[in-house]
C-alpha cells in the first residue's frame, strides 16, 4: 500500500491529464454547456427583462447568479456521460486491474469536472459583461463567488459520479442533470419570490437554489450575505457527504 | 520441472442464487500458454477477473507469482495485465497517448520510450498519432494488447481476445501471442473457438458446468477420444481460406 500513497498524486494527474484532454479535444462540450444559458440570459435581459420588476436598476445584475448554476447544471451532464463510458468500455477495469489506488480514477473526473465547470463559468461571466454587467464586487468578494460556485460543483459532480456510474444507457446517465438545470427557475434567481403563490413560495424560500443564488448576488453586489452563505455551504456540505458515500459504495461494488 | 505461477483451488463464485463456478482448480506454469475453454456463460470471463483482482470469489485460493489474492492484491497487480473482452482503450486519445498514460500509471522511468518501442515492434507507427476512435477493430485489438505490454507483466490475461475479429485481425493476435510466450510471458487465455486453443495454447482446460471437466496438453486431450482412423475425404476449402488467400494475393499485387 506504501507504494500506492506514494504515486496517489502522480497517478491521478495522470488520470486528469487525461479527461482533460477529452474537454480540448471537443470543446463542443464546452460550448454546448454554455451556449443554453447564453440564451437563456438573452432572453431573459432582452425580452422579459423589462417587465419583470426586481428592485435592482440592472436585470443582468440579479439574473446572474441563476444563469450560472445552470450551467454548472448542464456542465455536470458531461461528467456522468464521461463515467458512464468508461465504466462501458471496460476502461474502470483495466484501471482497477493495474497497481494503482482506486480512487485516483474517480477524483481524476471529479478534478476534470471542477476545471471546466470553472472554464465554462468564466466564459459566461464574460458574456455578461459584455451585456453590461457592472459588479460592486472585490476580490475578497469574487473569491467568495467562486469558493460557493466550486463547492456547489463538487456537490453535483458527486451526483454526476452516481448517475454515471448506476446508469444502463448513456441518456440515462445525462437525464438526472434536468431537474438540477430547471431548479433555478422555481427560486428567486429570474424573479423574487414576493409574487409566488405560498405552495410555491415555500419550496423556492427553502430549496438550495435559492440560498445560494442570494449569496452570490449579494457578493457580487458588495452586499452584506448575512445568513444564506451559511445556509447555502450547509446545503453544499449535506449533498457532497451523502452523494460521496452513496457514490462511493456503488464504486466499490464495480 | 518449471514452476506453476498461477496456482488456482477450490475457487467458488455465485452470483445471487446462480452458481457459476463451483470448485475450479488448475495450475499455470510460468511461460507456458494456458487456454481456458468454455461456451458462452460457462464463467470464463468470471475466473479471469477473479484472478485480475476485480472480483472476489466465495471460497478460494488463489496464488499468483507466489502471492495470495487475499494479502497482497496490490502485488498481484504489479504482475499481471488483463485484456479484456472489449477493447478497453481511450477512444479520443491517440494509440500513442494510451500507451503513454498506462506507462506512466506503471510508474516507468521513461514513459514515452517504453510508448515508442511498442509502437515499432506492433507495426503501429503510422496510425500511432491518430486517434484511437478512427481504427478498425483489429487495429483497436492490437493496441488494446500492446497497452497490456507496457512494462512487461509477468502474466498476461486475454479474456476472448479473437471474438469479433476478422481471420486477418485473428491470425495477427495468435502471431503476438506466439511471440509474447516465446519472451516468456505466461498468457492466459479464454476462447470458444476450439481452433483458436489448438492453434496456440500449450495446456488446455474445458470449463463446463462450474468445473474444469479436463485438463491436459492437446496430445492428451486427443488421448481421450478413440484412436484417429484415416479416412480419405475431398477437401473443399472453408470460406475462411478462401478469404485469406484473396486477400493475400491482392496484397502482393
Amino acid at each position: 500500500m506504501g507504494s500506492m500513497n506514494k504515486y496517489f498524486f502522480k497517478d491521478m494527474s495522470v488520470m486528469f491529464g487525461r479527461s482533460m484532454r477529452h474537454i480540448f479535444r471537443s470543446m463542443d462540450t464546452i460550448i454546448t454547456v454554455s451556449i443554453t444559458p447564453i440564451a437563456i440570459m438573452l432572453l431573459f435581459v432582452y425580452v422579459f427583462g423589462g417587465a419583470i420588476e426586481t428592485g435592482t436598476e440592472n436585470y443582468i445584475d440579479y439574473l446572474l447568479p441563476g444563469i450560472l448554476l445552470m450551467t454548472i447544471g448542464s456542465g455536470i451532464a458531461y461528467v456522468a456521460y464521461r463515467l458512464f463510458t468508461d465504466k462501458e468500455r471496460g476502461i474502470f477495469e483495466r484501471f482497477h486491474s493495474m497497481p494503482i489506488a482506486r480512487s485516483t480514477v474517480l477524483w481524476g473526473h471529479v478534478l476534470t469536472s471542477l476545471i471546466s465547470n470553472g472554464i465554462s463559468v468564466v466564459v459566461i461571466i464574460l458574456v455578461a459583461l459584455l451585456m453590461g454587467l457592472r459588479p460592486a464586487a472585490g476580490i475578497l468578494e469574487w473569491l467568495g463567488v467562486f469558493g460557493i460556485l466550486g463547492i456547489f460543483t463538487l456537490a453535483l459532480t458527486w451526483i454526476a459520479v452516481i448517475a454515471g456510474l448506476a446508469a444502463k444507457t448513456p441518456d440515462g446517465a445525462g437525464a438526472f442533470s434536468y431537474p438540477i438545470i430547471f431548479l433555478p427557475f422555481i427560486s428567486s434567481a429570474f424573479v423574487p419570490t414576493d409574487t409566488m403563490p405560498s405552495v410555491v413560495r415555500a419550496f423556492a424560500e427553502n430549496q438550495p437554489v435559492t440560498p445560494i443564488v442570494e449569496a452570490i448576488r449579494n457578493l457580487l453586489a458588495n452586499q452584506p450575505v448575512g445568513n444564506d452563505i451559511w445556509v447555502a455551504l450547509a446545503w453544499c456540505m449535506a449533498i457532497i457527504v451523502v452523494a460521496y458515500i452513496l457514490a462511493m459504495r456503488i464504486y466499490k461494488k464495480l | 520441472m518449471k514452476k506453476n505461477i498461477i496456482q488456482i483451488k477450490a475457487v467458488k463464485k455465485a452470483y445471487k442464487e446462480v452458481e457459476v463456478l463451483k470448485g475450479v482448480d488448475f495450475e499455470v506454469e510460468q511461460g507456458s500458454i494456458f487456454a481456458l475453454l468454455g461456451s458462452n456463460g460457462a464463467g470464463k470471463t468470471t475466473m479471469i477477473r477473479i484472478m485480475a483482482t476485480l472480483l472476489k470469489a466465495d471460497a478460494r485460493s488463489v496464488v499468483i507469482h507466489g502471492y495470495d489474492i487475499e494479502k497482497k492484491p496490490g502485488d498481484i497487480r504489479g504482475c499481471i495485465s488483463l485484456t479484456g473482452q472489449f477493447a478497453a482503450i481511450d477512444e479520443i486519445l491517440t494509440g500513442r497517448e494510451n500507451l503513454q498514460m498506462i506507462a506512466k500509471l506503471r510508474h516507468l522511468k521513461n514513459p514515452n520510450q517504453a510508448a515508442d518501442e511498442l509502437i515499432s515492434r506492433f507495426g503501429m507507427s503510422e496510425a500511432a498519432d491518430r486517434r484511437v476512435g478512427t481504427y478498425s477493430g483489429g487495429m483497436k485489438r492490437r493496441i488494446d494488447i500492446a497497452m497490456s505490454l507496457v512494462g512487461n507483466p509477468k502474466i498476461i490475461f486475454l479474456d476472448e481476445p479473437t471474438t469479433g475479429l476478422d481471420p486477418e485481425a485473428r491470425l495477427e493476435v495468435w502471431k503476438i501471442v506466439k511471440e509474447l510466450s516465446a519472451t516468456g510471458t505466461t498468457v492466459f487465455l479464454t476462447t470458444q473457438y476450439l481452433e483458436e486453443a489448438e492453434q496456440l495454447a500449450d495446456k488446455i482446460a474445458i470449463l463446463h458446468g462450474g468445473k474444469i471437466i479436463a485438463l491436459d496438453t492437446l496430445e492428451g486431450l486427443k488421448k481421450l477420444f478413440p484412436p484417429a482412423r484415416v479416412e480419405y475425404v475431398e477437401k473443399q476449402p472453408t470460406l475462411e481460406e478462401i478469404f485469406l488467400t484473396v486477400i493475400g494475393k491482392k496484397e502482393e499485387k
